[in-house]
């Protein structure tokens, strides 16, 4: 048994402070100056291109670094290493919401905004425990329960969000299409559509319909294990609400057909007409605090910025004049494909900005194996990441949301001002900086005089950014996008074209999802017989690289935890540390009880990769829509210790 | 439809203050009203983003024709009263209120309080030094923030901010009654055991400084804290996709404590344990670790 110092700091970080660079393969990094260090991270972009191409490059951009650094970060993609191959870290939680909510409505942003969670009937929160991950974000949802709004939890957890609930739907997990088909069907059977807004507003609803038909509340309930009653009464509730908000997270996002999932949820919307309206909507909540912005900047292999279409030529037409530049009329490759060309030798230098996928992507052990396969790597960071360990440079940078100037974009689409309060230490100089230095190097001279200057340029190609200038940022506590004029502000929600009459100003009918049920891909059978599911703790972060340096009294480390009557049908008890397996790899964790968990089901986290590293068992199985992975369903067992060897090879 | 809902436009409420022919929109209290007409009414147990508890009276007003004294925090403007901010009779009520909570509590980290005590002409000393109702030492039980109930008014705005008002979490709550009556846990407990989830929501609120940041407490034992050398820049939280606006309160290049805007949309004011805690990564070193 292992005693844990509640509250101090897990693994430090220090912050990188000077350049590093590696003079061979397999050597050590060593100091060097920043004139060493840049023209070696530039010699090898420019040699890879010259021999291999401009796609054999890749830009792993950053979703917590400023909207400005994103659009520098694409642009030097796109302009001087002459691809698309640009993508960050959303893609391994919230590519599904982007994917679903365009695919639907055209644009990636989640529909209304926190003040409408206030003053809405109803609100379903679906696979989000945001008492937990987004604390603030629930503490609207609280305003809203006060004013007399009924909450619906669903979650295969009972979390510390379903104790607010009116109801709780405790789904097994991957089971989400299933339970929206049915909530579906029951609105239909219930004669309780809105046909009204389905007509007007909507196409593919005989298909929807039969689609749904199926999953009648009694197969529902054998799928998804919740009860019958449940369903109908969520249902009901949700139709008849006058205006309702349903909101997500990686509960839906992070499976193998994320994206279907997310559709799943907007056909719902779609048939009561939850959306267009003040108070009626749809809520992604993002895990990061520029995911948003990230996609928006165009660090997307499928949009340029303002999220407009790579393939359209119009679109393209404009880039290439304000760029001076040619830009391929193709998609380029997202991080998933990224990394699998790093395995077929086709991607041979990454630039990586403020990412650790040695750490976050599903399969670790795998993304460290491809990553070392990469002739150049060059990472910039604050921290000297596993990935940044891994580097032939490594850049040392600001800390965006304290030590630089810039925006960022907010789960409600609202761009804010991020601004320098703290000088960096040591020799670490900001993203844009050394990025414009690089470009410098390969012949571009990018004068930005300062972050307003790059968001002015981005304002001049994206209308939906166009209004936002940093004054009226600064006097409005952020806009919301979309802000087209400098003069007016649009709407909190979005999408209230739906409910035009005249055709010419409704546009583009949004179209319901077909999608099917899957599974999860990790079944769980006799060897594998739990199902793992991953998620937050309230006061940690991602990979704890930022978390686990401050003294949180709430925090107890990395622990499998388990129901009661798992812990004592597996015969352990709290603190005993055991074997965790997957079909892809074991670690050992001590065992938590948490009786809001049901037999069949164990949680952890990934906040502790290096007590315990969670990603050496999540599957890399991916959304082949949003390229997303599955880390909330893997099957495993766990053993007691010591395990003995002979059982398996 | 697309039902956009427009507040309606709102009444002004015409009244006379010290004097003044005054218009205020309706809902407004008399403090909106003297604070917009730029009078100095002090308060203490008001708060932007709480409701009014009448807790301490500090900032009571005469109204014409009431038999007791109004507390301007709570008291909304009507149309037609007589409002008069300087009486005597105010004054008086003010001076007694901050000699009975400067004898009975330490102010010394209230903002303005010594300001106010020598404008009213207060003199708490006149009490005795027995008149202090706690003399306990600060409660320092986890990293983050201490407790310190020898400055505490009982003003309530902390059991607010955790409870119903905005966390929810209820951790803290009014024990006992009038002169026992204190702020505490449950069963009086360690903070590491009660519900607290270390959101700091109840820091900002506090009006004295009972409640404060372990680094603003540390750093003023050491004698370093220093105001007027701090800066304040507003940011935006790292943390998650929400996208908190937090003030950086920072001294010396080190952050040394972080509030949000009241009237920001995203928060009104409040954080979680993440943005108001979690900035010990930033600097050279690994402080917290250290
Ligand atoms: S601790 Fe502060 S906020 Fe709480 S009652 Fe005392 S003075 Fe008021
Ligand atoms: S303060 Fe908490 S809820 Fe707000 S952005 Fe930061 S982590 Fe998210
Ligand atoms: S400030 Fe008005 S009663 Fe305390």
């Amino acid at each position: 048994m292992r005693q844990r110092d509640r509250g101090k700091p897990t693994k430090e970080y220090p912050r990188l402070t000077h350049p590093l660079v590696r003079d061979e393969k397999g050597g050590p990094l060593r100091r060097a100056t920043w004139e060493e260090a840049l023209e070696k991270a530039t010699e090898g972009f420019r040699r890879i291109k010259a021999e291999h191409g401009p796609d054999a490059f890749g830009m792993f951009s950053c979703a917590r670094a400023t909207n400005e650094m994103n659009y520098v970060a694409q642009k030097f993609t796109r302009v001087i290493m002459g691809t698309h191959n640009v993508d960050s870290c959303n893609r391994t939680c919230h590519a599904p919401s982007v994917a679903g909510l365009s695919a639907a409505f055209g644009s990636g942003g989640g529909t209304s905004s926190y003040e409408e969670v206030e003053s809405t009937d109803l609100i379903v929160m679906w696979g989000s425990n945001a008492r937990f991950a987004h604390p603030i974000f629930f503490q609207h949802v609280l305003r809203g329960i006060r004013n007399g709004a009924k909450m619906y939890a669903v979650d295969p957890r009972r979390t510390s969000t379903a104790e607010w609930a009116e109801s709780w739907l405790g789904l097994n997990v991957g089971t989400d299409i299933p339970l929206a088909h049915a909530i579906g069907r029951e609105i239909i059977h219930s004669g309780l559509a809105n046909h009204t807004f389905i007509e007007r507003a909507t196409t593919g609803f005989e298909e929807y319909k039969a689609e749904v038909e199926p999953w009648t509340l009694s197969a529902a309930e054998k799928v998804t294990g919740v009860p019958a009653d449940a369903i109908r009464d969520l249902a009901h509730a949700y139709a008849t609400a006058e205006r309702a908000q349903l909101c997500w997270t990686l509960g839906i996002t992070e499976h193998h057909n994320g994206t279907d999932n997310v559709r799943a949820l907007i056909n719902l919307s779609l048939l009561t007409g939850h959306v267009g309206r003040y108070g009626a909507g749809l809520q992604p909540l993002r895990g990061q605090n520029n995911v948003q912005g990230g996609g928006d900047m165009g660090a997307i292999p499928d949009r340029l910025p303002g999220f407009q279409n790579v393939l359209d030529p119009e679109t393209r037409a404009k880039f290439e004049a304000a760029w001076e530049t040619t830009l391929e009329p193709r998609h380029g490759r997202n991080l998933t494909m990224m990394f699998e060309a790093m395995e077929t030798g086709e991607l041979k230098a990454v630039y990586c900005i403020g990412e650790n996928p040695a750490q976050s992507e599903a399969d670790t052990g795998q993304a460290v194996e491809r990553m070392q396969k990469l002739e150049h790597l060059v990472v910039q960071d604050i921290f000297l990441t596993r990935t940044a360990e891994l580097a032939d440079v490594v850049l040392p940078a600001t800390a965006a949301w304290c030590e630089t100037d810039g925006t960022t974009t907010n789960s409600e689409r609202r761009v804010q001002r991020v601004r320098k309060a703290v000088n960096p230490p040591g020799e670490a100089r900001e993203d844009i900086d050394i990025i414009c230095d690089i470009a410098a190097r390969l012949g571009h001279e990018w004068k930005f005089a300062d972050s307003e200057a790059v968001w002015d340029e981005l304002r001049s190609v994206s209308p939906q950014h166009y209004g936002m200038t940093y004054d009226r940022l600064a006097e409005h506590q952020g806009i919301q996008w979309p802000c087209p004029s400098t003069d007016k502000l649009e709407p909190t929600y979005m999408h209230g074209r739906l409910w035009e009459t005249d055709p010419a100003k409704r546009g583009t009918p949004a179209p319901f999802g077909i999608v099917k049920h899957d599974p999860p891909v990790d079944l769980t059978d006799e060897d594998y017989p739990l199902r793992l599911t991953t998620g937050r703790r309230l006061d940690s972060y991602n990979t704890g690289v930022q978390s686990g340096s401050y003294a949180s009294p709430l925090r107890r480390g990395e622990y499998v935890e388990l129901c009661p009557e798992d812990a004592e049908l597996y015969g352990v008890e709290v603190n005993e540390e055991v074997q965790v397996t997957s079909r892809r790899g074991s670690v050992v964790a001590p065992v938590w009880i948490d009786r809001a968990l049901r037999p069949g089901l164990a949680f952890m986290t990934m906040h502790f990769p290096d007590e315990v590293d969670t990603n050496q068992l999540t599957i890399e199985s991916n959304c082949p829509i949003a390229g997303t992975a599955e880390f909330k369903a893997s099957a495993i067992r766990i053993e007691k210790l010591p395990v003995e060897a002979a059982v398996r090879s | 439809m697309t039902a956009v809902p427009l507040d309606p436009p709102r009444r002004l409420v015409e009244f006379e203050l010290d004097g003044e022919p005054t218009r205020v929109p309706d809902g407004s209290t008399i403090l909106d009203a003297c604070r917009s007409a730029g009078k100095d009414i002090p308060t203490l147990c008001q708060g932007e983003t709480l409701e009014p508890k009448n807790a301490c009276r500090v900032c009571v007003v005469e109204v014409e024709g009431a038999r007791t004294l109004a507390p301007a925090c709570s008291r909304k403007a009507e149309p037609g009263m007589t409002v008069r901010t300087d009486t005597e009779r105010a004054r008086h009520s003010r001076k007694l209120v901050l000699e009975l909570l400067a004898s009975a509590t330490d102010l010394s980290t209230t903002p303005r309080a010594s300001e106010w005590i020598k404008e009213y002409g207060a003199k708490p000393d006149r009490f005795g030094a027995e008149a202090a109702t706690m003399n306990e030492p600060p409660k320092i039980d986890n990293d983050l923030y201490v407790r310190d109930y020898d400055k505490c008014i009982l003003c309530y705005k902390c059991v607010d901010a955790c409870g119903e008002q905005w966390q929810n979490s209820f951790a803290i709550s009014m024990a006992g009654r009038g002169f026992d009556a204190r702020i505490s846990t449950e069963h009086d407990a360690p903070l590491t055991d009660s519900a607290c989830v270390y959101c700091g929501n109840c820091i900002e609120v506090c009006p004295t400084g009972a409640l404060s940041f372990k680094s603003e407490f540390d750093m003023r034992e050491a004698g370093t804290w220093d105001e007027e050398r701090q800066t304040q820049t507003t940011t935006v939280c790292a943390y998650c996709g929400v996208g908190c606006n937090l003030t950086l309160h920072v001294q010396d290049n080190e952050i040394v404590k972080v509030s949000s805007p009241l009237d920001n949309p995203v928060t009104h004011g409040n954080l979680c344990i993440k943005g108001r805690f979690g900035y010990q990564h930033v600097g050279g070193g690994n402080p917290a670790g250290a």
